[in-house]
């Protein structure tokens, strides 16, 4: 770990402040399950690093007729145990699936949201893109994109929350750049694919910063997420997907379909989506859903298997979103 | 000393009870001290610099930067640049220098600000590729072995007659498995990891060292410190997992006691989870292709196999002599290569060789049935007549042992006839193994003391597998004493010599010396005692805390009553065993059946274990909780090796790019499922004496579970471990081919 200066701000407008307009002169610290372990390998090298965990209004979750509002420095167990998110049970889920009480009770939503990829390349410091994409498509990429992989881009997004916030319709509420600009955003406009080693895998500029997570209410959709995972604990699934339905006896009035783990970012499966607007959703439109999802699928020389598990995850969610028996484990 | 035994078995008052472990509190409190734990005043933090190229020479190394990095106090060069073998790296992670610093973080800025130029030479990493290993001249014949019922003529050529008598034996079979399968090495991975913290006391030195080898690392260290042994305390009282890989002092604990004596500080130097995985230990890996004919009872008559796989940088693969695993049919050749990759070197890993055996092997034995329609206990069962170890009645009442268990005649079905619930199918799949398990030397000095305290001391070390329990019920046994009444020391190579704890020998070592210590102590007292009851020492013996004439209650002193005839002066006494001395106290050679029921989600290639059971025999079962145990660790780190954990590396730098323990899986606790232990001890094994354990119960997951997901899928899954991604390309191999 290379020696850092450390500032543990009690306001949103003082950590923008301290912040550096240079990616990676600066890191912003929540839980710390991501960026320590980062930091020790010296694959990010900040000067500075800003807590936000003394900022008190980034903390907590408040409920009022049009949604919930969660700050993004609220731990994701406090999730799992607020009756504010029992309308939420997909986020529940998803949050479930981490399956580590470390985890659970240490990592921020925030920071759940912000977490780097896990590509292997980029944990080996060869940097995000690592040689151009190169490492990847002549080596290991078991575990990368399956999507959205045609750029220099081949690591897959890891936030496991993600899907299922985007899929609910989830907008972010950024402060930044400078002191006391504020800016509320789809968290779907959040994600971007970098295309240099100059960016990030976020559209924010490097003094920006998310301080809530808003979920609008809606009681008449239903919400699922399925994740495909090797076993138990906190390891990364190899696919996931979070579907979200408007039904009206059992018919599909709107959808939203994510795919989590297959593409640098969390991946939007419209075509899917609009398919079902108008059919009945059962095991059969949940299948052929899944298998208009993965049409398009791009996969590397060693992850063809993945377009099945995404097929499968989308299928999946759908038959929980519509009642039914996930049909696998 | 008459010739020693232990009592009939159920008359035993200590051995044979389930104990819990005397050491448990501490460990469970924190107050056990493994070496991880050790810090002393004024300590400096150590930190290593691994190669990060597969392959490479090393050209220069200038370690000046480094040098001024505030808080660095020391740099040691561990690789000489140049020209030479001395310069040539061999794999990713091998170590390169050391920085000794005031603060962790400082040493590890240091490492980072050593500059090496390389001269970057091609690694080859991936041996599962046979073709490809020849190509990039990596292989070499490891030679071949033939066994054959009939024998050449006298003009005949050996070789071709082989070829040709192979040829017709398989002609000849009812059914011929023709087939492929793997196994990937994996690395020990103790939650601990290697190291040390080295504090010199004037001339000599202190070594807390995660070792399981206490007795034999003092001169590991003294040689390259140009020191005698004698100078050298090794200490352990507490390791975090070893597994066959914490046998040495290693570089990097000889440069810690080499900086701590220059700086005049002590140097704490554990590896960090990259370096450890990369430098301290893994398990060769093998693969085969095999033919193997069989008759239409799935008696197997011929095998012919070749086999390749690598140990790291030497390349040599999984031993000949595992290949088939504990079945050795009348018929059979088998071939090996050897494949020298830019890998770390190989340790020896819990009964090295043999669940590789069991994996390559035991799995074409289940593809007999499979290919006959047939059950695969039955082929097991019809085998048995052709193990090598003798123990074919052993295996043939474990195998119904377990099948009970597992309820496997009411849940099996032909592989792959199994019902569907969904995408999910279940299986069940068996495996059996041998081992030797016959203890080490051991010596240890048992004390009584004249207020009737009772301590043993022995160079010999707890593995985790709960020795000091062991030990003390052994002495407590002899004694006629509760073993909370046996002070237990040891961890501290001070202490008599006693062996390395590797090959499931240190049970039957440390039961051998307390057994004869603490009878030779009992005897001492008994000189004493004696005259006090009327009768010949011969006739006094040491039950339920009193000390009596033998059979006679109502002759006898209390332990402390006996004790006080010492007046001023302890008891020592020393107890010897000598390796493979023929005794009544302990044995060798174990059996071993496992059966495994699986599920399998064919839609996404997840295995999940739901039951496991392990039947294991290992003579006289000295504490039968932590006899369980070490199955249950042994049941678990195989079903890790099935499913999760594997080594990956990338072609083209060599780099060992999952070298941390998020994406170097592990089976969690969740992944499990029910796993049954069963102890086999009738008398017939009972009256063998102490056998080690450590070994046996990991060799069968691997075939039992490649032989359940087998069953379940009607597909074989050839590699382990049996990721998704296997799963699935098996499945839809097998889809096409059809």
């Amino acid at each position: 770990m290379k020696a850092f200066r450390y500032a543990s701000p009690r306001v949103e407008d003082e950590a923008v402040d301290l912040l550096e307009d240079r990616w990676g002169a600066s890191e912003l610290l929540a839980g710390g399950t991501d960026l320590v372990g980062l930091m020790k390998k010296m694959v990010v090298t900040p000067e500075l690093v800003v807590s936000v965990n003394r900022i008190d209004s980034m903390r907590g979750i408040t409920a009022d007729s049009t949604g919930v509002t969660i700050g993004a420095g609220t731990h994701l167990d406090e999730l799992l145990d607020s009756p504010l998110m029992d309308d939420y049970p997909a986020v529940k889920q998803a949050i479930r699936n981490i399956d580590s009480l470390q985890l659970q009770s240490q990592s921020t939503v925030g920071g759940e949201l912000c977490q780097r990829p896990r590509c292997w390349y980029f944990r080996n410091g060869y940097g995000l893109l690592a040689d151009q994409g190169r490492h990847v498509v002549e080596g290991e990429n078991q575990y990368h994109a399956i999507f959205g992989n045609s750029g220099p881009a081949k690591f897959v997004s890891a936030s496991r929350l993600a899907p299922v916030l985007m899929a609910l319709g989830a907008e972010i509420r950024v402060v930044g750049p400078s002191p006391g600009d504020e800016t509320t955003m789809p968290l779907e406009f959040f994600y971007r694919i970098p295309r240099n080693e100059r960016q990030r895998e976020t559209s924010l500029e490097p003094r920006q910063m998310i301080t809530h997570i808003r979920l609008p209410a809606d009681a008449e959709r239903s919400c699922a997420v399925y994740e495909v995972r090797r076993g138990a604990g906190p390891a990364d699934p190899l696919a996931a997907a979070a579907a979200h339905c408007r039904l009206r006896d059992g018919v599909v009035e709107a959808a939203r379909i994510y795919l989590g783990q297959v593409a640098p970012t969390p991946w939007n499966v419209e075509e899917a989506a609009r398919w079902l607007v108008g059919r009945t959703l059962d095991e059969r439109t949940a299948r052929e859903a899944g298998e208009i999802a993965v049409a398009r699928a791009t996969p590397l020389s060693k992850n063809a298997y993945k377009v099945q598990l995404a097929r499968v995850s989308v299928e999946r969610a759908l038959r929980l979103v519509a009642g039914l028996d996930c049909g696998g484990f | 000393m008459a010739e020693l035994s232990w009592p009939p078995q159920g008359k035993a008052a200590v051995v044979g009870k389930p104990v819990e472990r005397i050491d448990g509190p501490a460990k469970s409190t924190g107050a056990a001290k493994y070496a991880y734990d050790i810090n002393a005043k004024g300590m400096l933090f150590a930190r290593l610099l691994g190669c990060p190229h597969g392959h490479a020479r090393i050209k220069s190394i200038d370690a000046s930067a480094a040098r001024q990095v505030p808080g660095v106090r020391s740099v040691k060069i561990m690789k000489e640049p140049g020209k030479g073998r001395k310069s040539e790296v061999l794999w990713e992670g091998d170590l390169i220098a050391c920085v000794a610093a005031d603060s962790d973080g400082a040493a590890r800025e240091g490492v980072a600000a050593i500059r090496v130029e390389y001269e970057v030479l091609e690694p080859f990493v991936h041996e599962e590729f046979l073709a490809a290993a020849e190509q990039a001249g990596r292989t070499r014949s490891g030679g071949d072995n033939i066994k054959l019922q009939r024998e050449p003529g006298d003009d005949e050529d050996e070789d071709e007659f082989a070829d040709k008598e192979i040829a017709r034996l398989l002609e000849e079979a009812d059914v011929v498995v023709d087939a492929y399968y793997g196994i990937h090495s994996i690395c020990h991975c103790p939650l601990e990891p290697h190291g040390s913290t080295c504090v010199w006391e004037g001339d000599r030195l202190l070594a807390h060292l995660s070792t399981q080898n206490v007795s034999g690392t003092p001169g590991q260290f003294a040689s390259p410190l140009g020191i005698t042994a004698n100078d050298v305390t090794v200490h352990c009282d507490y390791i975090g997992g070893g597994f066959g890989s914490k046998f040495a002092a290693d570089s990097w604990g000889v440069v810690a006691a080499q900086i701590a004596k220059e700086t005049g500080r002590p140097v704490k130097l554990m590896l960090d989870r990259d370096l450890e995985l990369k430098n301290a230990g893994n398990r060769p890996s093998g693969f085969i292709r095999v033919r193997v004919g069989a008759d239409k009872q799935g008696v197997v008559n011929v095998w012919d196999s070749h086999h390749w796989g690598t140990n790291g940088p030497s390349g040599a693969p999984v031993s000949q002599g595992v290949i088939p695993y504990v079945f050795d049919p009348p018929n059979r050749r088998r071939r090996v290569t050897r494949v020298r990759t830019n890998t770390a070197p190989s340790r020896a890993w819990r009964a090295p060789n043999h669940p590789q055996g069991a994996a390559l092997s035991q799995t074409a034995y289940d593809d007999v049935a499979r290919k006959l329609g047939i059950d695969s206990y039955d082929v097991f069962m019809r085998n048995l007549p052709s193990v090598s170890n003798g123990k074919a009645d052993v295996y043939a009442e474990q195998m119904r042992i377990a099948a009970d268990l597992i309820n496997w005649k009411s849940k099996w079905h032909p592989h792959g006839k199994g019902e569907a619930r969904g995408s999910i199918v279940s299986g069940l799949g068996m495996a059996l193994h041998t081992w030797g398990g016959g203890g080490h030397s051991s010596s240890c000095l048992v004390k009584i003391h004249p207020d009737g305290g009772v301590e043993t001391f022995l160079g010999s070390q707890d593995l985790g597998t709960g020795t000091r329990t062991v030990i003390a019920m052994v002495v407590a046994e002899t004694l006629g004493l509760p073993p909370a009444a046996v002070k237990v020391h040891i961890g501290n190579s001070q202490y008599p010599q006693s062996g390395p704890s590797g090959g499931s020998t240190t049970v039957a070592g440390v039961s051998e010396s307390n057994r004869r210590g603490a009878t030779a102590a009992l005897e001492e007292l008994a000189k004493l005692v004696a005259p006090k009851l009327d009768a010949k020492p011969e006739e006094i013996e040491a039950v339920d805390g009193r000390v009596r004439v033998r059979g006679k209650p109502n002759r006898s002193l209390s332990w402390k009553e006996a004790c006080r005839l010492l007046g001023m002066k302890s008891i020592e006494a020393r107890g010897e065993f000598k390796r493979g001395q023929p005794t009544d106290l302990s044995s060798s050679g174990v059996a071993g059946v496992q059966m495994a029921e699986v599920e399998v989600d064919r839609a996404t290639g997840v295995v999940r274990v739901k039951k496991f059971v392990a039947v294991q025999d290992m003579g006289l079962v000295v504490n039968p909780l932590t006899a369980k145990s070490q199955i249950y660790g042994g049941v678990i780190m195989g079903i890790a090796y099935s499913l999760f954990e594997e080594r990956i590396f990338d072609a083209r730098t060599g780099k060992f790019l999952n070298a941390d323990m998020s994406s170097y899986n592990l089976a969690r606790l969740g992944d499990i499922g029910e796993i049954v232990v069963e102890l086999y001890e009738p008398e017939s094994e009972y009256r063998r004496g102490v056998i080690g354990l450590g070994e046996p119960p990991v060799i069968s997951p691997g075939a039992a579970l490649s032989n359940a997901v087998c069953n379940a899928l009607g597909v074989r899954v050839p590699v382990l471990p049996m990721t998704p991604q296997r799963v699935l390309a098996a499945l839809e191999k097998a889809s096409v081919s059809s």
